[in-house]
């Protein structure tokens, strides 16, 4: 069984792979000095393919892909993710790529700063706006977080190509089951605590959304403020932040196969966004967020202060499955089993922006 | 009327020019009109250059007959015939 991990920085795309989740090979950096904060694993093709979100800050954004595993790249000569004229609005960068359902095999969306959602019919060579989401009435009214206003979560539903869920900091997470024709806010129970009112139909800073893979309906979200799940695929939210540390952190990453576990990497807070305690330490819950164990079997014992951005988590299709992450320092840790040990993939990186990673 | 102008590239663009570092196109009038002579030819080189409104990016500059067209109109600058047109990217970055 081989995996490969893919690395996005903020000076360009790693590769690792493995045979056995513990040895690594790396190779990069692929597009040097560009940002990647998007990287898809398209498992739908014989071989997958690699989609890279890639943001030069000289020379603008694009995307990439792979059909040879990141030996080779290419990009169309067009713009692959443009604003239409008529909006009168450039592409900032591409904050993610989200591979559609298995019944849509050449259907990709891609998420954008400023605010949108773009979908491809064609792999990844050239995506159009979703209209009903950009036109929405909500939309003069979405904030920007520090890292700007954008869509950083894309939650195709697994079965049913018409539903897909969206989130953004400071503006929350809509939805739509009509194929994107219309929109709504699902953040009903979600707090916002920089608001004179805590619970806004919308505007929640929702920093990253994961779905359960058994029950399609259950989504976990880690919040500017707060750890939620939903059993009614977004219409409420229900903390089940009690056992963690703390309620603030970026990521959130669902199990790939197995139901009601999910990984967490809190920072402190708002005001102290270090791991609780300076302790470099992944936390899981096997119970859909009912529990929590702490998992830091092989990360560092030293004082520990980097950030794990929102996409810089994420687990593989592997059984057991594996988990990754990687810091703002430029470390990438993974485990193969499931969080119960952990090993060191690389070090000296470049900040890490986002990571995936996929059986081959 | 069109006059040939030509365009230098610096090394990191170069690949979008099939490996060129010298470009001539037939352009007359402004800037604009020369890049949208480029573009015809060299559409992703276009696109790093200028985003989907047609703006000129931030960290590209380019100097026409050495003058920084941000100086001098931007992309409405003049082109005269011959003019030589340097593309450099701008100090930014870490």
């Amino acid at each position: 069984m081989t995996v490969l991990l893919a690395i996005g920085t903020s000076k360009g795309l790693f590769l690792a792979t493995s045979d056995n989740r513990v040895d690594w090979q790396v190779n990069g950096p692929h597009f040097a000095m560009t940002s990647i904060y998007a990287v898809g694993i398209d498992r739908r093709r014989a071989t997958p393919r690699l989609l890279a979100g890639v943001d030069s800050s000289h020379f603008g954004p694009s995307v990439a892909t792979s059909d040879d595993l990141g030996k080779t790249w290419s990009e169309p000569d067009h713009a692959p993710v443009a604003f239409p004229a008529d909006t009168d609005t450039s592409l900032v960068r591409v904050w993610q790529l989200a591979p559609g359902p298995a019944s849509e095999p050449d259907v990709v969306y891609a998420g954008t700063q400023p605010s949108a959602l773009f979908r491809s019919d064609d792999g990844g060579q050239t995506f159009t706006l979703v209209r009903a989401l950009w036109d929405h009435p909500h939309r003069p009214d979405w904030g920007a977080g520090f890292g700007g206003q954008a869509i950083h979560t894309i939650l195709p539903h697994p079965e049913d190509p018409a539903r897909v869920l969206v989130a953004m900091s400071t503006g929350g997470v809509y939805r739509t089951s009509d194929g994107g024709e219309t929109w709504s806010p699902g953040n009903q129970g979600i707090r916002a605590g920089f608001f004179p009112d805590p619970y806004p139909e919308f505007g929640q800073c929702v920093h990253k959304v994961a779905r359960d893979a058994v029950d399609p309906t259950r989504l976990y979200a880690q919040n500017h403020g707060g750890v939620y799940r939903s059993d009614d695929e977004g219409a409420t939210w229900s903390s089940i932040a009690e056992g963690l540390p703390s309620d603030f952190g970026f990521p959130v990453v669902a199990h790939p196969g197995r139901a009601a576990t999910l990984w967490t990497f809190p920072l402190a807070a708002d005001s102290d966004r270090f791991p609780p305690d300076h302790r470099c330490r992944v936390f899981r819950s096997t119970d859909a967020g009912a529990s929590w164990d702490a998992l830091s079997a092989g990360l560092p014992t030293a004082p520990f202060y980097p950030t794990v951005l929102r996409d810089a988590m994420c687990a593989d299709d592997a059984t057991p499955a594996g988990v990754y992450f990687g810091s703002r320092s430029g470390e990438v840790w993974s485990s193969r089993d499931e969080g119960e040990s952990w090993v060191q993939v690389a070090a000296h990186l470049p900040d890490v922006l986002s990571v995936k990673a996929a059986q081959l | 009327m069109t006059a040939a102008v030509t365009i230098l590239l610096p090394g990191v663009l170069r690949a979008e020019a099939a490996g060129q570092s010298r470009l001539t196109v037939d352009a007359s009038g402004s800037l604009r009109a020369v890049l949208d002579a480029l573009a015809a030819s060299w559409p992703r080189l276009d696109r790093r250059l200028r985003d989907e409104r047609g703006d000129l990016r931030r960290y590209v500059n380019i100097y026409v007959d050495g003058d920084d067209c941000r100086r001098s109109g931007g992309l409405d600058t003049p082109v005269p015939a011959g003019a030589e047109i340097q593309v450099l990217p701008s100090v930014a970055g870490g």
